[in-house]
């Protein structure tokens, strides 16, 4: 393993006391328990909006911090969900008076992480939503699984809520809006390699060096299928049928395409990407009327992309192109 | 009297659990190699000697409040130590067995086999599992339910702790064969048969030494009574 780290455990902690030494400007971060919010929280009158998970995805959650977007992130260890006492204290900085929603991803630790701080939280009366994202196509909803995992989908439901909030929507249409992002979104994502925890010391699963896992999880959980590799071109015709397939996008549909970088594959190839998913897209007379790529949620040091697509309309349009002001996500400001 | 829970005896039984749970860390983190992610011994170790460090540090004597009070400092402990899924379900457990218990400092078979079923139906609200899940519930059911039955039927406390103990040791065995329908090893489908179930391996450990050590010190039973 070769990581730019001291110790494994403090991995975490350290990164964390780097963005609160690069952007004071925009966001505080909190150690014990470990939060992050935004520098001028709590806003007043203004939905709270907190998400959180375990961290190695980074910018997501944290860099999502700021005006526009999230009032507060909650990290967990590497790939761990965040507790409930973190999400409580976080939940409590920056509540403005107008409720806090719960943007959570659909992992068995995550749910259950969240249901108890939204109990603990509104045992102290607070007004506290939740909603569950869960997009990844690669993974069978069944009665028989934990469920589809959440994953693109996130980053523009937080995008898209926490414009929202700052036009002082109020919690339920927050929360709806929430759920209409992740009924209209669908996602699914590729490994080139395998990601290295820092404190596991080794690649979380092996891939051959001519082999990729089509529908990789974002903690290197199993997908749909090992493949030998292929061009981009085949790879994104993989991925971009499955997500397209599911919801399913059909022509006339306008989307925000949105291409995903895992962390350890350069813009260049995510490019390439892009450019076979439009050709692809409007094969099939689906418009992309909005984009987004780079490297958002991440997977450590995995190589790879995920694509997801979401289905736009006026409402989730405009608010896709309201101000943030964010360390990962900046525009109209 | 056929014996009682005292307040001193759940502190020994979660001191004993606690050990019993560093005793078999690895191989509670090699079973969730097996079907999960390889974290279940060493989360529990670490969220176990939080609560130890809690129960018996400096501010613990002064805490009072009974059996519910100690139950809920477990409990908030083990949310906030621990993390993943084991946190909530263990944190969840140990808060609503206090909730039952209420303020009292001394349990009856029958009061503390009520406060048992609370806690096993606040895990299975948390999770949403049920029997044959392939989970910590397929212990920590069939236990609850010989605890009460148990106590049901006059068994002294002893005895019923040792039932309770069997039953949980019988459906942790019966995890084996089943193909987990909860959590992350659920995505391995037919692959996770075969398999002891990490989560319903640690509850035997917990029903284990409560039968080792909730009875220790109570009055000599006599049967029938």
């Amino acid at each position: 393993m070769k990581k730019l780290i001291n110790r494994p455990e403090d991995a975490v902690a350290e990164a964390l006391m780097g963005v609160a030494a690069a952007h004071a400007d925009r966001v505080r971060v909190h150690i014990g328990p470990n939060y992050i919010v935004r520098a001028d929280a709590p806003v007043r009158g203004k939905v709270a909006i907190v998400s959180g998970g375990g961290s190695g995805h980074e910018p997501m959650h944290g860099g999502f911090v700021g005006m526009g977007m999230l009032d507060a992130a909650c990290p967990g260890e590497v790939f761990t969900s965040p507790t409930p006492d973190q999400m409580l204290a976080a939940s409590q900085a920056v509540d403005g008076g107008a409720g806090v929603l719960h943007i959570v991803k659909n992992y068995t630790g995550d749910v259950m992480n969240f249901e108890m701080a939204a109990e603990l939280a509104q045992d102290e009366g607070m007004e506290v939503e939740q909603v569950v994202i869960d997009d990844d196509v690669a993974v069978k909803d069944s009665l028989y699984t934990a469920g589809r995992r959440g994953v693109g989908a996130t980053v523009l439901a937080e995008k898209i809520c926490g414009a929202a909030a700052e036009l002082r929507r109020p919690l339920a249409e927050v929360a709806g809006l929430c759920r209409k992002v992740n009924a209209n979104a669908r996602s699914m994502g590729v490994a080139l390699t395998s990601c290295t925890v820092p404190m596991a010391g080794r690649p979380t699963f092996a891939l051959g060096d001519d082999e990729i896992e089509l529908g990789v999880g974002i903690h290197g959980e199993p997908g749909r299928e090992r493949r030998k590799l292929a061009s981009a071109h085949d790879i994104v015709e993989a991925l971009a049928t499955a997500v397209v397939d599911d919801l399913p996008f059909g022509p006339g549909d306008k989307v925000l395409a949105f291409v995903n970088g895992m962390g350890g594959t350069p813009l260049l190839e995510l490019y390439v990407v892009y450019g076979e998913l439009h050709e692809l897209l409007e094969g099939r007379g689906i418009s992309i009327t909005r984009n987004l790529i780079g490297s958002y949620i991440t997977s450590l040091d995995m190589a790879g992309c995920s694509i997801t697509l979401l289905r736009l309309d006026d409402e989730l349009t405009a608010l896709w192109d309201a101000p943030v002001s964010t360390t990962g996500l900046r525009w109209g400001v | 009297m056929s014996g009682i829970v005292t307040q001193e005896g759940v502190a020994a039984w979660l001191r004993a659990f606690a050990e019993a749970v560093a005793k078999n860390r690895e191989y509670l983190t090699e079973l969730d190699a097996a079907i999960g992610d390889a974290d279940h011994g060493s989360n529990m170790d670490r969220g176990m000697q939080a609560v130890v460090g809690r129960i018996d540090g400096p501010s613990a004597g002064t805490a009072g409040g009974g059996v519910g009070a100690l139950l809920k400092l477990v409990g908030m402990t083990l949310v906030s130590t621990v993390g993943g899924a084991a946190g909530p379900l263990y944190g969840t457990f140990f808060l609503q067995v206090g909730k039952a218990a209420g303020e009292a400092t001394e349990l009856t078979l029958a009061q503390w086999a009520a406060a048992l079923e609370a806690g096993v139906k606040g895990v299975q609200m948390r999770g949403k599992a049920v029997l044959e899940d392939k989970t910590m519930v397929d212990t920590l059911m069939p236990a609850a339910q010989a605890l009460s039955a148990a106590a049901a039927s006059g068994a002294g406390l002893a005895e019923a702790l040792r039932q309770a103990a069997a039953a949980a040791e019988q459906g942790m065995k019966a995890t084996i064969p089943l193909i987990a329908r909860k959590g992350r090893a659920s995505y391995l489908g037919e692959r996770s048969a075969g398999h002891q179930d990490p989560g319903a391996t640690s509850s035997w450990l917990l029903l284990q030494t409560a039968a080792e050590t909730l009875a220790a010190g109570a009055p000599a039973e006599v049967p029938g009574a």
